[in-house]
């Protein structure tokens, strides 16, 4: 049978069409060997005057703020905390999530724009990945701690003990324990398989020493032949699959601590999807916060495009604009419900003695990201810059207006408290800052920070059909890409 | 006296682009070699199909992984919940239908286990880690990870032959075509 549809080309065979060009990912035409050279010179060449100017700073933050305000934390007690009766989670819980929500955005870059086939995250997983591990390390030291005799932290964990009493598996606290432990375990696994080839790289390019030993070992030996990377990207395919639903859970598990709670303010089943997507919006917040200088330092201009960071600029509008939904849907819902408790609790939130941290979140989460409706301030890297500022504060604020407004005004009028933080407090929390910027520091000097084989991957050579599309009959009839000019 | 006798592990051929390790890739699956493998510095899309490797088996070992993880939760939280400790806290029971109270945990050890069977079978199956490989004596070989691309035929293939597969591999495109040898211990 004679198939009776006519193509364009058939019909109309004088009129060329032009072969639209996507964006390019990675400018100026780069070389397999430039972007090997360029990514690994970050760690293979001496380090800027500048990372040192940041190391040093934050190595002694990190050692004054967390190993000395552990060592007296521990040698005097919690008491040095400003935590009191009812305000009992205090600082240290408001820390916990606003350094684990960090985390988030590095496994929805790795994993869910993996799934997605959103080929620009290769530029930036590594590091978002990586801010992910040191993230959560810096959160995991609060709930530690803050368990009172950190020497019985292993309580946490169901082993038989001598009391012979076991967890309570229908508490959410005990449901953290397992969430974020595996979401820490996972993220570890994931960064580190994805960095094997690329580890294998720099291995091949060191002289023979105990640097080539070193990067021979963590490398396992890859040499990438395709019988490896057949299994290879099916592993890394299944975590991605596996990480997705799990970041997810992981912040819904953490809003579980206080959505399954009877406490006005908290109560309420938006929780999970508005802690999920507030954590992906800080998250990305702080995956330009470290980027955009990194770039400039380490010239990586051509691979971290202006793409990915208006691609990132748009993500924070999206979540951002969620979660200021979230914020009115939650007064919304206090005013509908008609619940006294409920309407009082959010009143004191506005108005009472912190609506200065309810002003702040609002108008760093909510307002600020609504700069990146225009194209303008999504190009201008110090509104980005700003907005990425704006966004760690507000989100921090968030977790201050949830966790201290709510818990200063519970049932009982005898509880009420006002709360404000000792200087311990803010040194360990000074300290995470200056150790999760320590961390990074490391991580730049000694591991690859953009993954090499995923952005090679993503030049258009690489596609072993790529000669065939050249002889094309169509190809090469639009000398300037499209998208840079109206179609003719 | 000693003596250092030289094994001849096969032979390595370079290619230039992709695409010319895709073709030649067909022809050496289609001339019949078996132990044979095709190097680059990322995964290259659709190879397997050229060299004639099956799906990789790795989602069966992780779908085990992951029932095991949920079935370790479920065991864990029942055993203690109800069986050696129950309590009642906040009027929850304490018995079977319990069991929505134990999903979340259910949940995560389902993922962990999962992905250290990921971590683990994929180190089983491409047989990793090692210290060492006779194609790390080749004197090209540490390009493969940069921006080469390699072809590599053993010589315990049973159709290899010094000459001939020289011969295919020229004849496909190979370059740099080099005779790998490693120490015999």
């Amino acid at each position: 049978m004679v198939s009776t549809t006519q193509t364009a080309a058939a019909t109309h065979p004088e009129v060329k069409l032009p072969v639209l060009e996507r964006e390019k990912l990675i400018l100026n035409g780069r070389s397999y060997h430039w972007i090997t050279e360029r990514i690994c010179g970050v760690l293979e060449n001496r380090q800027p005057f500048i990372w040192w100017l940041l190391f040093i700073p934050s190595a002694l933050i990190a050692l004054i703020g967390v190993g000395g305000g552990l060592f007296h934390l521990v040698s005097t007690g919690v008491g040095i905390w400003g935590n009191t009766n009812r305000v009992m989670w205090g600082w240290p819980i408001v820390n916990f999530v606003f350094w684990i929500g960090i985390g988030h955005a590095g496994t929805l870059i790795s994993a869910i724009l993996f799934l997605t086939r959103q080929n620009w995250r290769t530029s930036i997983n590594r590091a978002a990945e990586a801010m992910t591990i040191f993230a959560v390390m810096c959160a995991g030291i609060f709930p530690a701690f803050h368990v009172g005799r950190v020497w019985f932290a292993w309580f946490l964990a169901p082993v038989p003990n001598a009391n012979a009493i076991w967890q309570n598996f229908k508490s959410p606290l005990l449901w953290d324990v397992f969430a974020v432990s595996t979401y820490f375990t996972v993220s570890l696994i994931f960064w580190f398989l994805g960095m094997v080839p690329d580890l294998a790289t720099i291995r091949d390019r060191c002289k023979p020493g105990l640097r080539k030993i070193l990067y021979g070992i963590f490398s396992l030996g890859w040499r990438g032949g395709n019988r490896q990377w057949s299994h290879y990207e099916m592993a890394y395919l299944l975590l991605a699959a596996l990480s997705t639903p799990l970041v997810l859970s992981v912040h819904s598990v953490v809003s579980f601590d206080f959505a399954t709670s009877v406490v006005p303010g908290w109560h309420t089943t938006i929780f999970p999807p508005y802690f999920v997507a507030g954590a992906i919006f800080g998250g990305f917040a702080m995956v330009l916060t470290i980027m955009i200088p990194a770039r400039f330092i380490y010239g990586l201009q051509d691979l971290i495009t202006m793409k990915h960071i208006d691609n990132m600029a748009k993500i924070i509008l999206l979540t951002g604009t969620m979660v200021g939904y979230a914020y009115l849907m939650e007064l919304f819902v206090a005013f509908y419900s008609g619940a006294i408790y409920e309407m009082d609790a959010f009143k004191f939130r506005i108005a009472g003695p912190y609506w200065w941290a309810y002003a702040a979140m609002m108008s760093c989460n909510v307002l600020s990201p609504q700069l990146f409706w225009f194209k303008a301030c999504r190009e201008n890297l110090w509104v980005v810059m700003a907005v990425a500022m704006c966004v760690n504060v507000g989100m921090w604020f968030e977790r201050f207006v949830i966790i201290v407004t709510t818990l200063a005004r519970m049932w009982l009028p005898g509880d009420w408290k006002t709360f404000s933080p000792t200087g311990q407090d803010q040194l360990l929390f000074v300290g995470t800052i200056g150790m999760f910027l320590m961390l990074f520091m490391l991580f730049l000097k000694f591991l690859p920070c953009i993954n090499i084989a995923e952005v090679k991957w993503t030049l258009p050579q690489s596609d072993p059909h790529h000669d065939d599309k050249e002889r094309h009959p169509d190809a090469g009839t639009v000398t300037v890409p499209a998208y840079q000019k109206e179609l003719v | 006296m000693t003596t250092t006798r030289k094994r001849v592990y096969g032979y390595l051929a370079e290619f230039s682009n992709a695409s010319t390790l895709y073709k030649a890739a067909e022809q050496v699956r289609d001339a019949g070699y078996r132990k044979w493998d095709c190097y680059s510095p990322y995964p290259i899309h659709g190879l397997d199909a050229a060299m004639g490797i099956k799906r990789s088996i790795l989602p069966w070992f992780v779908f085990f992984g992951g029932v095991a993880g949920c079935a370790t939760a479920f065991a864990l939280a029942y055993t203690t919940q109800v069986v050696i400790y129950p309590t009642v806290v906040q009027a929850k029971p304490a018995n079977l239908f319990t069991i929505p109270a134990f999903f979340p945990v259910m949940f995560e050890l389902t993922i962990l286990f999962s992905g250290f069977t990921v971590l683990f079978g994929l180190l089983g199956l491409i047989q990793l880690p090692r210290l060492n490989h006779p194609l790390f004596a080749s004197r090209q070989f540490h390009r493969a990870t940069d921006d080469a691309f390699f072809i590599a035929i053993e010589a315990r293939d049973p159709r290899f032959s010094p000459e001939k597969t020289r011969e295919l591999l020229a004849g496909i495109g190979g370059d740099n075509i080099e005779l790998v040898e490693e120490d015999d211990r």
